[in-house]
């Protein structure tokens, strides 16, 4: 058995941060239902690459894809007051969990708000997945995780001291963000379980992320001190670092903690002379020689692949990875082992490699099992036989716009 | 919200959590914390090594002024035991009895091997979740490597995205890996108790620290998967957003640091537009040929790198005649998607923050201060998600644990301590 098998969830929500919520339920078992319309699909069909052949269509996103795989697609058209309020309602009463991530006010202006669906839904979980929240003097800023991980700290802490700060790719502080709400949610289904009451979760972005830089937020209030960034370097590390290695931009990183570990990385690099310069002898020395040290290190690496300098530094117990690249993650053979990649037929897309879940269960198979939906693919399914409304109900709300 | 805010009010309240693990874990039993449950740290007699991460309080190395340990081990309780004695694990399979959660993040096997594994746990209390956290998982090729962040970070493939070309990939310079895997790890143990909710049954949960970085950089690998291009680190600028293969700019030097700007596509992105051209203008700094684009036939699919270019240059001009502050206020104002590039310092001075009563204050009665703390992660309309309690000192809660709880004697907790096993 699935573990969330049984588990009804809505998503009014597009790009990430909310429908990335939605597939690591759907991927234990919970039905998933993503909302849409023909007016205002979700973005990530719209407007961001890749799609499939760089031909643009509202079937052919890979970013879609990977966020939307084993869920229900319908479309409801929430501009169509009343009837589509009504609806949307009806869809709520069906379901365990709401998930949005809308601009805070915009459901409360679609007549969506949770005040309003927990007249419907008495005990309704609601997850509302916002930039700064949904209350405060910024609540109603909209925003992408793209650039919410600059006001979170996060890009002024990636790159060189005395260069700009780098990005992180896509919208970094979005799926972390995304960790929390799954859990928010499970800890309300338990709660709902042990006193009959739902709730909302009013989950911002920008705190989530802020968990994540915590000790250095308590570093500048005690200390003064406000962090920087500072490349690949670490203050308990040296050397720490990516090293180039034999073939076209191949690196291999390596780290050493100890002088334990530093000793036999010295013997896998064959004891060179240099190596057993006072320079180098202790943690503190090789710190203050780190620059040097870097340099010597990347010309024993330069001539070597670098998988074999990893093997060959694990061997010896010493930390060291190859830099992987978007292609080599495909072909991992430990994220393989792992079953994290699932091979689904799309057909517009054609084969494409969905994600699984990072952890493993042990009683509870994991998907996704299906590939993601095409735009409305569930509506006459979902509305009729799950919902159920009559084929007359349906084919009216179809030419009144409603369901469109 | 006037949800009642004290712990017992928190949604896993009833639950108690054995908390194993080293940094790579540390997040994942405080977020459990964080929404209520009763997390007891398990340390090795003297302290956990993660004690030994800076930075420090008031820069002074010592196991009892981590900030590192302070920010992810608040919310816990904490008590000292060596498993590798007899006695240790026969204390240790009492508080398993009692447990609802394991975590822990030893190296594959190591418990297996003191005959304390998930076989036996599951035997002691078929109840138990017990979730397993390492650099790799559990089984296959590279089970056994060490990591630390950076290996992680580059086994993800996350470092290929980051840094200049030309130039070696980048970590980020804070270590992060560790926290999305603890992250990700309490997101797989909570799934895990839901199944034990309705079955009665508990199980093991692996966690890879390598699959969960995988989600850190979003969809960079779909480019491979459809189209076998490869995206790789550009530097401070973002690409992938069209199909040409133009590169947009992220950061903007402006007057007192940078700004992150992102010309963008899609409805927020035209609006974003057409209110940065009608601020430049209000300044006599936007060119006549940004005030008569036609935002609403931009299509930042499909723009190419020279008309990014002819846009961007007059726009950095503008920025550098700009502070962060003043950026910060106009994009709130104007309802332009941007951020400053803030630093910690700017974090504490965010109104935002203040008005959602985000900061915690702890006390330390052994420092004699309070410590200020990033608070709960989410607000809770019913119950509360908070921080509650500062994280342990050493073997802070032995009595309270082994005597009051588990009715052992002063006297043979004595024993226990003389003979290394607490």
């Amino acid at each position: 058995m699935q573990a969330l098998k049984g588990l009804k969830v809505v998503e009014f929500a597009a790009f990430a941060a909310g429908p990335v919520v939605g597939k690591h339920l759907a991927d234990y078992g919970a039905t998933v239902v993503h909302l849409e319309s023909r007016v205002r699909p979700d973005g990530f069909r719209t407007h961001y690459p890749p799609y499939k052949d760089n031909i643009h269509g509202l079937n052919r996103s890979g970013l879609f894809a990977l966020c939307n795989s084993q869920k229900m697609a319908i479309n409801l058209n929430l501009k169509k007051a009343p009837a589509a309020t009504d609806l949307a309602k009806k869809i709520v009463a069906w379901a365990d969990v709401v998930i949005e991530n809308f601009s805070p006010g915009t459901m409360g202006r679609l007549g969506l708000g949770y005040e309003t669906l927990k007249q419907v839904k008495p005990d309704l979980i609601m997850l509302s997945s916002s930039n700064l929240g949904q209350y405060g003097p910024h609540a109603e800023h909209a925003g992408f995780g793209s650039q919410l991980s600059s006001l979170s700290g996060f890009t002024n802490l990636t790159g060189y001291p005395d260069g700009p700060p780098q990005i992180l790719y896509g919208p970094y502080i979005d799926y972390i963000a995304v960790a929390y709400g799954v859990a928010a949610i499970i800890a309300a289904l338990d709660y709902k379980k042990r006193t009959g009451k739902g709730q909302q979760i009013d989950l911002a972005q920008y705190e989530s992320g802020l968990q994540f830089v915590a000790p250095l937020l308590l570093d500048y209030k005690i200390n003064g001190k406000v962090a920087m960034r500072n490349a690949n370097r670490d203050p308990h590390a040296a050397p720490h670092g990516a090293y180039p290695c034999k073939g076209e931009d191949s690196w291999c990183v390596i780290s050493v903690f100890s002088d334990a570990e530093w000793q036999a990385l010295c013997r896998e690099l064959g004891n060179p002379a240099w190596a057993n310069e006072f320079r180098f002898a202790s943690h503190e020395a090789r710190k203050t020689n780190e620059d040097e040290l870097d340099r010597r290190i990347a010309e024993w690496t330069s001539p070597l692949a670098a998988h074999e300098i990893v093997e060959k530094l694990q061997r010896a117990g010493v930390r060291s990875h190859v830099v992987q690249t978007m292609k080599d993650i495909y072909d991992d053979p430990q994220l393989r082992h792992r079953g994290q990649w699932i091979e689904l037929e799309h057909p517009e897309i054609g084969k494409m490699h969905y994600q699984r879940p990072p952890y493993i269960l042990s009683k509870s198979p994991a998907g996704p099992e299906r590939r993601d939906p095409l735009l409305g693919e569930h509506n006459q399914y979902f509305y009729q036989d799950i919902l159920g409304l009559s084929a007359p109900e349906y084919e009216k709300l179809i030419k009144e716009g409603v369901i469109d | 919200m006037n949800a009642p805010q004290e712990k017992t009010a928190a949604p896993l309240a009833p639950y108690r959590v054995l908390d194993l693990t080293d940094e790579l874990g540390f997040l994942c039993g405080k977020m459990l914390g964080d929404l209520g449950a009763d997390v007891i740290k398990v340390e090795r007699p003297g302290g956990d090594p993660a004690r030994a991460l800076g930075p420090f309080y008031r820069g002074e190395r010592h196991p009892e002024k981590s900030l590192y340990w302070f920010a992810f081990n608040n919310n816990k309780r904490g008590i000292t035991l060596n498993l590798e004695r007899p006695q240790g694990r026969h204390i240790f399979s009492g508080l398993v009895a009692g447990a609802d959660f394991v975590i822990e993040s030893f190296y594959p096997g190591y418990l297996d091997r003191l005959g304390m594994g998930y076989a036996t746990m599951n035997q002691i209390n078929p109840r138990l979740v017990v979730t397993s956290i390492t650099p790799f998982g559990q089984t296959g090729p590279y089970s056994k490597f060490k990591a630390s962040d950076i290996e992680i970070m580059a086994a993800s493939g996350c470092m290929s995205l980051t840094g200049d070309p030309g130039r070696p990939p980048l970590r980020i310079t804070f270590p992060q890996s560790y926290h999305w895997t603890g992250a990700y790890a309490a997101m797989g143990t909570l799934i895990a108790h839901w199944q034990r909710v309705q079955t009665g049954a508990g199980q093991q949960v692996d966690v890879s620290a390598q699959a969960c970085m995988l989600w850190a950089f979003s969809h960079a690998h779909t480019f491979w998967d459809l189209n076998r291009h490869l995206e790789k680190r550009a530097g401070s600028f973002m690409t992938g957003r069209s199909i040409t293969g133009a590169k947009m700019r992220v950061f903007w030097s402006c007057r007192d640091g940078y700004l992150n700007f992102i010309i963008y596509g899609g409805e927020a992105g035209r609006r974003t537009n057409q209110a940065l051209v009608e601020w430049m203008d209000s300044k006599g700094m936007a060119p006549e040929f940004l005030k008569q684009k036609e935002w609403r036939a931009f299509n930042i699919a499909e723009v190419t790198q020279e008309e990014i270019d002819r846009m961007e240059e007059p726009i950095a001009r503008f920025f550098e005649t700009v502070t962060k502050k003043k950026f910060f206020q106009e994009v709130i104002k104007r309802e332009m998607l941007g951020y400053p590039v803030a630093t910690v310092e700017e974090i504490f001075q965010d109104p935002q923050l203040y008005a959602r009563d985000f900061w915690r204050d702890l006390e330390h009665p052994e420092l004699g201060t309070s410590i200020t703390y990033p608070g709960g992660f989410a607000k809770l309309s019913e119950s509360a998600c908070g921080v509650w309690r500062r994280a342990p000192l050493i073997g802070e809660h032995n009595k309270e644990i082994y005597c009051d709880e588990m009715g052992m004697t002063k006297e043979e907790v004595r024993k226990l301590k003389s003979e290394g096993v607490i």
